[in-house]
């Protein structure tokens, strides 16, 4: 879906539903997961439809995800970190959609 | 991680876009103790983000952003060279009328009290509720541009943007210069390009350079071939992802089909905070848009709060630097660094170059009136993006006598879900509107708590001994609509 201009500047990695993605230390965990072709980052809690970011400034909340244990945080704006583990949310509470 | 925890600041600054940064820059100059916050981790808000990083490189992602954006570098360094300090990765989830700050960093929530708070929140994208926007592949254009400046990502499969506003062909023009395969632009504007030119005549010679540079994006996109429909009526189709748009165009139905859909129709105030705290909004018939009401200076009803920049009405990256040196003489006068002479003479020259671009912003508020994103909606089409509520309920309920807009919300849960109405205030505002065949300066919007951000449990309780007596609020007229927030 999205490519690298810069794709020299990978060189950490975050972990999402299992899976080891290489991504630009600082950027956002929704920017890294979308270049990795991530689409679905959640399912809503009523009709379980699939959600991606739609804003990218933090007033959507369509990118909420789990990070390090923490659910309903907001990947466009928490920058990434070598080694961070995120996971997809299934409505509310329940994390692994994939 | 640890850093330093203000318990004090003379000047809080909310937002480090040109506004927020031009108004530090100047409150810091004139001797005032000024902090900014903003929730990114580095200066130069939704226009010059990561400008600092981007455009030193003069690489090809500095070619593809443009002059323009390269030009925001300078007002980063007069700021960081300003001696206002500056907290990055930090939200401001409150501002209390006492100038109670509540800012979270790091997974740490703290309070800090300021004499006076400038908020430069700056704009979000206005939102545009059309059949199967919810779907992924469905962005903002916006959106895709903040993945180009914050990470050097664009688009490789086919995208398709639709909508109106000069973002709309900024972003076309950007994709363009970075290969993206930009299938079409679906231009949903009412104006015709000979209304267009019209109204763009009284405008020359003075903005002659903004209109030449506007042509020459649309020159560009031709020169590309690359197609540039009227649409109206859009709907996004698609099982699970977005697989096509159709629209309506010289009295057929047109449909493409494209990976990735980018709409696009203008950008609203962000005023969480202002209705938060209950400052008194109007509503803007031009931007379709509430803002908040403020003087000349930018102060709000609220006594220590001033806005500036896009979240005052949106003026643009120019008049935000304006609006921010006018907020920042005010605090600079309020807090006793200057007199009321020295700031009034020096409020001059901000305000003849307000008003010079307030011609254009005329203009640009006729010519990319909103027309996809203030159209009736279609009965299956979710307003409420995170309770899932679709038109035609919320006609349902207006049809069984609910009149009033929180009334609405608390039955049918719109605006009740994580994004705390930024996403379906509008949409829900004009639902109502429609049904009570009135307007929305009638209908007000929704009321807004703290937090304004999310706030971990965690963090609150961390809080331990926030003033439980700081009342938030101000004092509610009585019998104004906008109020009724
Ligand atoms: C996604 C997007 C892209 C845009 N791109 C362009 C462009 O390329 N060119 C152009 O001319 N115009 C662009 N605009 C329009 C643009 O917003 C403005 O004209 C200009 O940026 C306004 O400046 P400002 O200082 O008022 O606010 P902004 O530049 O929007 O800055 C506001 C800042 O406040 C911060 N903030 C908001 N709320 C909080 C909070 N509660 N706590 C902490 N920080 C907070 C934000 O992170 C942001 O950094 C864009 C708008 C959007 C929404
Ligand atoms: S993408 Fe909208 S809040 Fe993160």
């Amino acid at each position: 879906m999205f490519r690298r201009l810069q794709p020299d500047d990978s060189s950490a990695t975050i972990y999402f539903d299992g899976r080891a993605i290489r991504c630009r230390p600082g950027e956002s965990v929704a920017a890294a997961l979308l270049a990795a072709g991530v689409d679905r980052f959640r399912t809503t809690p009523v009709g379980g439809a699939g959600r991606m970011p739609y804003c990218m400034i933090g007033v959507c909340f369509d990118c909420l995800v789990e990070i390090d244990g923490q659910a309903d945080r907001q990947a466009c704006l928490v920058p990434v970190a070598d080694g961070m583990t995120v996971r997809s949310q299934d409505g509310t509470g329940r994390f692994g959609i994939q | 991680m640890t850093h330093l925890q203000r318990e004090s600041c003379e000047l809080a600054i909310v937002g480090g876009g040109p506004a927020g940064l031009a108004a530090a820059t100047l409150a810091a100059e004139l001797g005032v103790e000024t902090v900014l916050f903003d929730e990114q981790s580095a200066p130069g808000g939704q226009v010059y983000r990561n400008v600092e990083a981007n455009a030193p490189r003069h690489d090809a992602l500095a070619a593809i952003l443009g002059g323009d954006y390269a030009g925001g570098l300078a007002l980063v360094r007069a700021f960081r060279a300003s001696g206002a300090a500056y907290e990055p990765e930090s939200a401001v989830w409150q501002v209390a009328a006492s100038g109670k700050v509540g800012v979270s960093r790091g997974g740490r929530a703290y309070l800090t009290r300021a004499q006076r708070v400038v908020l430069a929140t700056g704009a979000m994208e206005r939102p545009v509720p059309v059949p199967g926007w919810t779907l992924p592949g469905v962005m903002g254009a916006g959106a895709v541009q903040t993945l180009m400046k914050a990470s050097g990502i664009v688009p490789d499969r086919p995208v398709v943007l639709a909508g109106c506003g000069p973002l709309l062909y900024l972003v076309a023009v950007q994709l363009v210069r970075a290969n993206a395969p930009l299938v079409a632009v679906v231009d949903t504007s009412a104006a015709t390009l000979a209304g267009t030119v019209r109204a763009a005549l009284p405008l020359l010679p003075a903005f002659a350079g903004d209109l030449a540079k506007g042509l020459s994006w649309i020159a560009t996109l031709k020169a590309r071939r690359i197609p540039i429909h009227k649409g109206s009526r859009l709907v996004v189709e698609g099982t699970g992802r977005v697989e096509a748009v159709t629209f309506d165009s010289g009295g057929r139905r047109v449909r493409i089909a494209t990976s990735l859909l980018l709409l696009h129709e203008g950008v609203i105030p962000n005023n969480q905070v202002t209705t938060s705290l209950r400052c008194k909004h109007v509503w803007n018939v031009a931007q379709a848009a509430w803002r908040p009401e403020t003087d000349p200076f930018g102060a709000t009803s609220s006594a220590r709060v001033a806005v500036a920049g896009d979240g005052a009405g949106i003026g643009g990256a120019r008049a935000a630097v304006h609006r921010g040196r006018l907020a920042a003489l005010d605090a600079a006068f309020r807090l006793g660094r200057i007199g009321r002479d020295e700031r009034d003479a020096r409020a001059r020259p901000e305000r003849t170059a307000l008003a010079r671009e307030a011609r254009l912003r005329a203009f640009l508020d006729r010519v990319y009136r909103p027309a996809e994103a203030v159209r009736p909606l279609d009965d299956d089409t979710l307003a409420c993006r995170c309770e899932e509520v679709s038109a035609g309920e919320l006609r349902g309920l207006i049809a069984e006598g609910f009149t009033d807009l929180n009334q609405l919300k608390s039955f049918s849960r719109c605006g009740m879900g994580q994004c705390q109405g930024r996403m379906c205030a509008g949409t829900v505002g004009r639902i109502l509107a429609e049904g009570l065949a009135t307007d929305m300066a009638a209908v007000g919007h929704y009321r807004l708590r703290i937090p304004v951000k999310p706030l971990p449990l965690a963090e609150l309780a961390e809080l331990g001994h926030a003033d439980r007596n700081d009342k938030p609020v101000l004092e509610v007229a009585d019998g104004d609509p906008s109020q009724r927030i």
